[in-house]
């Protein structure tokens, strides 16, 4: 199971190629819709990559409340199998 | 009948003979064609007795920034690129939140397509069968949608007037432009970026296009193909490509010392009531759009020096446009006919296609229909072949005629 530090470059990888959101940007406390912007479309495409990548799911309502950056990281070290 | 004086400030293309207006004018001076082979394993794959296209000579994909272009259908992308070069060949910044060159609220967007996103929406079907519902983008539908061409462009521009994408197959890109003049007679728009945009080559529309009988076939020599007005023409060639020209009240183009190309001074819109996809034998609606446009302008056939054709190189549809020309106009005219060169743009058609007959004007200088070896006896036209024809050009006519019967005549002057 990874990590957290491993997730956090995870997802920073995926936002990076769906976001264009340079790597570096994708820190824990950064909101993903007022800090990085990003919409709520991009965010489905996030949150599918992620559940490819890391073997978790993440249902619509559960993603509704992945604010930030760190909320998702939480989330996916919290399910990963 | 109109009051408000509109001209033409910026013009924006990207067409299989090159990715902006200097290299599609050039190209065609110079002879060239945007015609070649399809580059793609379907193509044997289906076995189409088509194998020829007119692709777009730059990849739109490889113009804009990658995270933009990923959430664009084709269609998109290259009517974006080419309303962007207008946009900027009109003197305009590209508008920011803390600033625009143009107050939004009078500011439209009329940017005609034949089908819009076929390609998104083929390709997400793919996917959502072979894959399941995951792969599905959450963007497929705005990238599908056919008035999505034009709200991108209302979106990057910041365009508040209204968004328009009108649709009638091969005239949609001159009824954006017609529509746009329009908006500004009627007093919504002070500004309007207008034109037309297709992306469509893939299999099924390749394969729908072949069976109805209507491209050509000559897959041996791509180049060769596309013959309009010609005895040995035998059907178009589809082709992708996009127009934009940013219309402007004369009065506000003047006071702001822009450059001015030329006036768009009247069009004429007409509908055969015939059949779906033949043009009525009598060219009664084509022979209208022309002598409405002149109306319009108030001029008369004998001030146009000059005609664009439509002419998609189909054995009747060309003799149909011809007899209509000789009665709307004239046999003194100078004619060409650049789908030749360029192909079917089908919706990007008329706005190419009317940027070219603006330069035609602004040059002076009409540029010759590629692969006219032997015109048909029963055009009876003046159409330029081997060399451009310069002539000094006052008003000219630029046709096109959509699939349904739509027909559009686009009036230009010199300013």
């Amino acid at each position: 199971m990874a990590d957290k530090q491993e997730i956090l470059s995870g997802l920073a990888e995926i936002v990076e190629e769906v976001a264009g959101v340079a790597q570096d940007d994708v820190s824990l406390e950064k909101s993903f819709v007022d800090d990085l912007d990003i919409d709520s479309l991009s965010m489905v495409e996030i949150a599918v990559q992620a559940e490819d990548k890391f073997g978790v799911k993440i249902p619509d309502d559960e993603l509704a409340n992945l604010k930030t950056v760190g909320d998702a990281v939480d989330y996916v070290s919290a399910n990963a199998k | 009948m109109s009051n408000i004086d509109v001209v033409i400030t910026g013009i924006g293309a990207t067409t299989p003979l090159g990715g902006d207006v200097a290299s599609t004018w050039e190209g065609l001076l110079a002879g060239r064609s945007g015609i070649r082979r399809i580059e793609a394993d379907w193509v044997e794959r289906f076995d189409l007795p088509v194998k020829i296209g007119a692709t777009l000579a730059e990849d739109p994909a490889e113009k804009l920034p990658r995270v933009q272009a990923r959430r664009l259908d084709r269609c998109e992308q290259i009517a974006l690129i080419a309303a962007r070069q207008a946009w900027a060949d009109a003197g305009f910044q590209q508008p920011s939140d803390e600033h625009t060159d143009v107050d939004p609220d009078r500011l439209g967007v009329s940017i005609g397509t034949g089908i819009g996103g076929p390609l998104t929406l083929l390709a997400m079907d793919d996917l959502l069968e072979q894959d399941g519902i995951r792969k599905v983008s959450p963007l497929t539908v705005p990238m599908l949608m056919p008035n999505g061409p034009a709200a991108h462009v209302g979106i990057d521009l910041k365009a508040r007037a209204g968004v328009h994408s009108p649709a009638s197959a091969c005239a949609s890109g001159a009824e954006g432009i017609a529509n746009g003049y329009q908006m500004i007679q009627n007093g919504r728009a002070d500004v309007v970026v207008a034109g037309g945009a297709e992306a469509c080559i893939h299999p099924i529309t390749v394969a729908g296009f072949a069976q109805a009988r209507t491209v050509s076939t000559r897959n041996d020599e791509p180049e060769r193909a596309s013959r309009p007005f010609d005895v040995d023409r035998d059907g178009f060639v589809l082709g992708e490509g996009a127009g934009a020209v940013v219309l402007e009240r004369a009065d506000r183009a003047k006071a702001r010392g822009a450059r001015i190309y030329g006036r768009l001074a009247g069009y004429g819109i007409t509908s055969d009531a015939h059949h779906i996809t033949g043009n009525h034998p009598e060219g009664i609606g084509q022979i209208a759009a022309m002598a409405n446009a002149m109306t319009m302008a108030g001029l008369t056939s004998a001030d146009i020096g000059h005609v664009n054709a439509h002419a998609t190189s189909t054995v009747v549809g060309d003799i149909g446009e011809a007899n209509a020309i000789r009665k709307a106009v004239g046999e003194h005219p100078v004619v060409t006919a650049p789908k030749s060169a360029l192909g079917h743009l089908v919706g990007g058609a008329g706005a190419v296609e009317g940027i070219l007959t603006l330069l035609a004007i602004h040059h002076g200088l009409v540029p010759p229909t590629l692969n006219l070896e032997n015109l048909d006896p029963k055009i009876g036209l003046d159409v330029v072949a081997g060399e451009p024809r310069k002539v000094e050009l006052t008003a000219a006519l630029s046709n096109s005629f959509g699939f349904g019967g739509h027909n559009t005549a686009l009036l230009f002057t010199g300013e």
